[in-house]
């Protein structure tokens, strides 16, 4: 019997979901080959998360309390705990953290990584993963023939699931580890939406949102910024993320962490609401795995028709507050 | 302060994507290649720095043979020359593979610190980066917006989730960049006439087995057909609704 190790990420001291859709998968995976689930919380104040991490499936969980993020000591804590375990597997989640530290936690470890996947098999001892490329316009299946073998895990695909158990919770020693890079400084974003990646639910404005508005380039912008909040109402009645196609990006209407498609996020919520967006290829690769799309879009030829799953044909500027009251009274109800 | 970008030639964003008959990798038929859009981040945020602080780019690529002609664009950009490591299925490389390929060669070649974008909109790996700084040793930034040179240290500003860090960097490192302030910059046609004399050098890339395998490249399902719910703000109401009682979703 072997151990999968599954990284759990913490913000400000709380689990994210996306820990325990990991953990989960682990469990899942664990129990096709007889194997055992231990999870490692790293970051700053996050002991006591056994009994939540258990709750899942995991049988020990590890915890290294580190002030602040760095990719090699993250990186390093990772790897001596997969190494001190002998896990034949370490599921990490594909967030900016995950992807930006997997790369080196596999060269520790001396093995393979594949990142980003949607789903993993595990056939005759063997497993593969399933992973978009080309931002989603086509799905490779990967073989992991090493062991162990580092996977990043593609945050709301895979379910969470309840296991019953307990786990025993282990402190890491991380003296000794000085990280190769310091943090100076971390400007916490004012925004109090979810992350555009780990959204389950997002609203996007594309090239439509600008309606009317012209006169200088500032002046566009500053209606842009006015009209944006028809989205933002929306997406707050939905508790959803915002986003942006290229077009809004381009136009220097919104910042380029809120782009969706293949030069931005990739992204597949349980709901992608696109306002205004006609659907270019690049923007049709990035959200096309969402579970559930809405259209809106005055332009009943839009290619984005052609991937959604509910259209309305119209004017967003009638459309989008509409839908936000009657989105209020449903979710009311 | 020399610089050397990794860059890879990918098949532009608007390309559509076909499953070639090896069943592993795309057909390249009709495909356009570019300099992979955030590379070109990279080499734009590395001519800055030569420009304020002296010094020369060099272009560093593992790839086809025949997109010699790509990377020249990166030296009509202003990289003074390029080192192609050729490998005509490159595309069938994980991110191992390539990052022991490009940190064995950097090992031979002269610079300060090594930039690359984050990610390659190709194999969408965004592992490179971190990998090669594992295999030297060196620092790493990924996904910053701009970096700063001041005091011989780095400054990168990088996105994380909930927020921005500051980071700071010896000069020997790895940076990975996304969409930085000022767009890459368009090479001009006396650029790319000089960019044709600029030295490449082309040599076969090292064998690196693979890690990870893909054993098989397909289109993604087709979406169910949908349907259009109306027209206009009366429809919001009757969305709102098979959201709830149909999709499950709000």
């Amino acid at each position: 019997m072997s151990t999968i190790l599954a990284i759990a990420e913490a913000r400000d001291g709380a689990l994210k979901s996306v820990s325990f859709q990991v953990v989960s998968e682990a469990k899942r995976q664990a129990a096709k080959g007889g194997h055992t689930v231990e999870a490692l919380v790293i970051g700053a104040g996050v002991a006591g998360k056994a009994a939540e991490l258990a709750a899942y499936g995991a049988t020990k969980v590890h915890v290294a309390e580190v002030a602040s993020y760095s990719t090699d000591a993250y990186a390093r804590i990772a790897a001596n705990v997969a190494k001190s375990i002998g896990a034949v597997a370490v599921f990490i989640p594909a967030t900016a953290a995950g992807k930006d530290f997997a790369g080196q936690v596999a060269v520790a470890l001396d093995t393979g990584l594949c990142a980003d996947v949607v789903s993993i098999a595990h056939d005759g001892g063997k497993f593969s993963a399933r992973r978009p490329v080309y931002a989603g316009k086509a799905v490779a299946t990967v073989e992991l023939a090493t062991s162990p073998f580092v996977v990043t895990l593609r945050p709301n695909v895979f379910p969470a699931e309840n296991a019953t158990g307990s786990a025993e919770e282990v402190v890491v020693d991380v003296s000794g580890l000085t990280p190769r890079v310091s943090v100076k400084e971390f400007q916490k974003s004012a925004l109090t939406r979810p992350d555009l990646a780990e959204a389950s639910i997002i609203v996007s404005g594309g090239r439509g949102i600008k309606g009317k508005a012209e006169g200088s380039e500032d002046q566009v912008k500053q209606t842009v910024a006015e009209n944006y909040k028809l989205i933002e109402a929306l997406a707050d009645k939905l508790g959803a993320a915002v986003g942006a196609s290229r077009a809004v990006v381009d136009s220097g209407w919104r910042p380029h962490r809120d782009q969706v498609g293949q030069t931005g996020k990739t992204v597949s919520p349980n709901l992608y609401v696109a306002c205004g967006i006609s659907g270019a290829i690049q923007h049709l690769a990035g959200m096309s795995s969402s579970k559930v799309i809405v259209a809106i879009n005055k332009d009943p030829e839009a290619p984005i028709f052609q991937v959604a799953t509910y259209g309305i044909v119209g004017d967003l500027f009638e459309v989008v507050p509409e839908f936000a009251k009657e989105v209020e009274k449903v979710i009311n109800s | 302060m020399n610089i050397v970008v990794c860059v890879k030639v990918t098949p532009s964003t608007a390309a559509k994507i076909k499953v070639g008959a090896s069943g592993v990798s795309i057909d390249k038929q009709g495909v356009e290649y570019e300099i992979n859009p955030y590379d070109a981040f990279a080499i734009e945020a590395a001519l800055q720095h030569v420009e304020a602080n002296g010094g020369e780019v060099t272009l560093l690529s593992l790839g086809a043979e025949g997109s010699t002609k790509d990377i020249r664009n990166g030296l009509a950009m202003g990289a003074v020359k390029a080192v192609h490591l050729t490998d005509d299925n490159y595309e069938l490389r994980d991110s191992f593979s390539v990052a022991k390929a490009l940190a064995d060669e950097l090992k031979s070649l002269q610079w300060d610190a090594i930039f690359f974008g984050k990610q390659a909109v190709d194999s969408d790996n965004y592992q490179v980066p971190s990998m090669v700084s594992a295999l030297l040793e060196l620092p790493v930034a990924n996904v910053c917006s701009t970096a700063e040179f001041r005091d011989g240290k780095f400054r990168a500003i990088r996105a994380v989730e909930g927020g921005t860090e500051i980071v700071e960097l010896s000069a020997k490192c790895c940076i990975s960049f996304t969409k930085g302030p000022k767009e890459p910059r368009f090479p001009t046609i006396p650029n790319i006439m000089k960019a044709k004399k600029k030295p490449l050098d082309q040599k076969a890339a090292p064998a690196v087995e693979n890690r990870v395998k893909v054993t098989k490249l397909e289109l993604p399902p087709p979406r169910p057909a949908g349907r259009i719910v109306g027209e206009g703000p009366e429809a919001a109401k009757e969305l709102a609704r098979l959201l709830r009682e149909e999709a499950k979703v709000i």
